[in-house]
């Protein structure tokens, strides 16, 4: 449940789920969001779900913090509100061409590539957010063997397809980007799809996601 | 397919079509948007009796230069603006912003530079031809989406119209695009990761805007503010005019087309009623903020959309 209520500037409300990152309490912000989008409060502009934070901006010219905080907390959180959770099999190819980073979470880890690749596909992941850029996931928890940092210093440029890991999470470059996670590796599948504007997004959160291996070949066939 | 067009001779620094912006995407990584100085790309529209919401072609520093191949049609330039109209006879017709011009075929419109401002808007009765995602045309050049392919427009390419109309009457308003001596913003939620010394710094000293200034965000420098908490929060949403503080100590203040999660701890937000005319101040130019409670600030947003409207409301 929300632990503290506070303005994020004059047209948001910052809803605080906790400090931690766990599924249980991603899934109550989720709840939220979704409670939230079905009320149809006047005014609201935009509801951004994260790990554990809700953000809620107005227009300030139709509605203020202090009455869009009373109408929030009167809301009723249906707690069966479905979620609709989807299992996502994504492909990967850890070709050198694309694993950038896979070198250096091999030397940094002191484990060897084969075992840090065979950590990380065919696990579940779980999907807390979606943003930063369209349609990019953030997944998680990564297996403890294969937790790193950032980069020291970003890419300017991340390819797009690129899928990155840092601490616990790891996500999937939706476009080229500017970009701090270590790339291990690239899938050749749209995961953001404009042309379906009903529907742009493969991965929602709630969703679980399991990468497979794929060769170069299938890389470009599937690319194609 | 529509016949009627701008032939772009030269494309300009960052031309772009624009609306009033996008709503509820942020969930699935999508901004605002929108025309960054909202009310005078709401002016520019009013003086022609379009829609509140229709497209514009919004350019920054360099604007356009563009020919028309269609009918007569009515437009009109906001912001501080130079720009020609070169008849077709080679007659140069000198610009004047906030006051409706005819503009003919064969004639071209030189945008030559929006002065000690960045935006502009050139706007024409029926707007310009978008192509609608989301319930807005707005060009989005990080996702690509909106109109022209979310890409900024190049050279050779054309710029389709509406409906070219021309109105019978002149129609002007006067306006003053006024500068503020401070950008007013209300504390972050994380004000408390900085040290005392660099709160102070925050609140006293100028920042100079970065270069590196666009759309997304505003990069300033000059002072580093140090952070005695944690450099890094957990990812979390944003919003239009928060300011964020990376590791490097320098201040980013997140504009229209911002990534829509973030993780650097947010020092503060810029007010409401400050944002169009903080997007306005050219990068080189210094800029010191002044700290206000919720209360002021939204006090000083309604004095801005009162402002806004009776400036609207003169035109009709």
């Amino acid at each position: 449940m929300i632990k503290n209520i506070s303005n994020l500037g004059d047209a948001a409300v910052y809803c605080d789920f906790g400090s931690e990152i766990n599924k249980e309490i991603n899934l109550n912000v989720i709840k939220y969001f979704r409670n939230l989008h079905q009320a149809n409060i006047k005014g609201i502009t935009n509801i951004t779900p994260s790990y554990n934070k809700l953000i809620i901006s107005f227009d300030l010219s139709i509605i203020n913090f202090e009455k869009l905080v009373e109408k929030i907390k009167k809301i009723k959180i249906d707690e069966i509100v479905s979620l609709d959770s989807k299992i996502i099999k994504i492909p990967i190819c850890i070709d050198e061409e694309f694993s950038l980073d896979l070198d250096r979470l091999s030397k940094k880890l002191k484990i060897n590539e084969k075992e840090i690749i065979n950590s990380f596909i065919n696990k579940n992941y779980f999907c807390y957010m979606t943003g930063f850029i369209a349609g990019m996931p953030f997944l998680g928890d990564l297996e403890n063997n294969i937790r790193l940092q950032r980069l020291e210093t970003p890419r300017v440029k991340v390819p797009k397809g690129s899928v990155g890991i840092t601490e616990q999470f790891c996500n999937i470059y939706t476009f080229e980007s500017p970009g701090g996670w270590n790339i291990i590796g690239s899938t050749p599948i749209e995961v953001f799809d404009k042309s379906n504007e009903n529907n742009p997004i493969k991965i929602n959160p709630g969703d679980t996601i399991n990468f497979y291996k794929i060769s170069k070949d299938e890389y470009f066939k599937l690319n194609e | 397919m529509n016949k009627e067009f701008f032939e772009i001779i030269r494309p300009g620094i960052h031309t772009t079509i624009q609306d009033q912006g996008r709503l509820n995407k942020y969930h699935i990584g999508i901004p605002f948007s929108g025309s960054m100085d909202q009310r005078n790309y709401l002016i520019s529209n009013q003086l022609l009796g379009n829609n509140l919401n229709e497209s514009s072609l919004e350019f920054a520093y360099q604007g356009p230069l563009i020919k028309l191949n269609s009918g007569k049609l009515t437009g009109v330039i906001t912001g501080n603006v130079t720009f020609n109209i070169i008849r077709k006879n080679s007659k140069v017709d000198k610009g004047i912003c906030y006051q409706t011009f005819e503009i003919n075929d064969g004639d071209q419109l030189d945008i030559i530079s929006t002065n000690r401002s960045v935006y502009g808007y050139f706007s024409i009765k029926n707007g310009f031809k978008g192509d609608y995602i989301w319930g807005s045309c707005s060009v989005n050049t990080k996702a690509k989406i909106g109109s022209n392919n979310g890409e900024k427009f190049s050279k050779d390419q054309k710029i389709y119209i509406n409906k070219s109309e021309n109105l019978s009457n002149q129609k002007k308003v006067n306006y003053f695009n006024s500068k503020i001596e401070y950008i007013r913003v209300l504390k972050g939620t994380n004000y408390n990761y900085f040290s005392e010394k660099s709160k102070k710094i925050f609140f006293s000293k100028e920042f100079t805007i970065s270069k590196l200034t666009d759309r997304m965000g505003m990069r300033l420098e000059g002072n580093k503010i140090e952070n005695i908490l944690e450099t890094n929060i957990r990812s979390e949403g944003l919003i239009k005019g928060v300011i964020q503080v990376p590791p490097d100590g320098n201040p980013i203040i997140m504009l229209s087309d911002h990534g829509t999660i973030g993780g650097y701890p947010k020092i503060a937000v810029v007010i409401s009623a400050d944002y169009d005319r903080l997007v306005q101040i050219p990068p080189g130019s210094k800029i010191k903020f002044k700290p206000v409670e919720l209360i002021e600030a939204e006090n000083l947003y309604k004095l801005y959309k009162i402002e806004t409207e009776n400036i609207l409301k003169k035109i009709i």
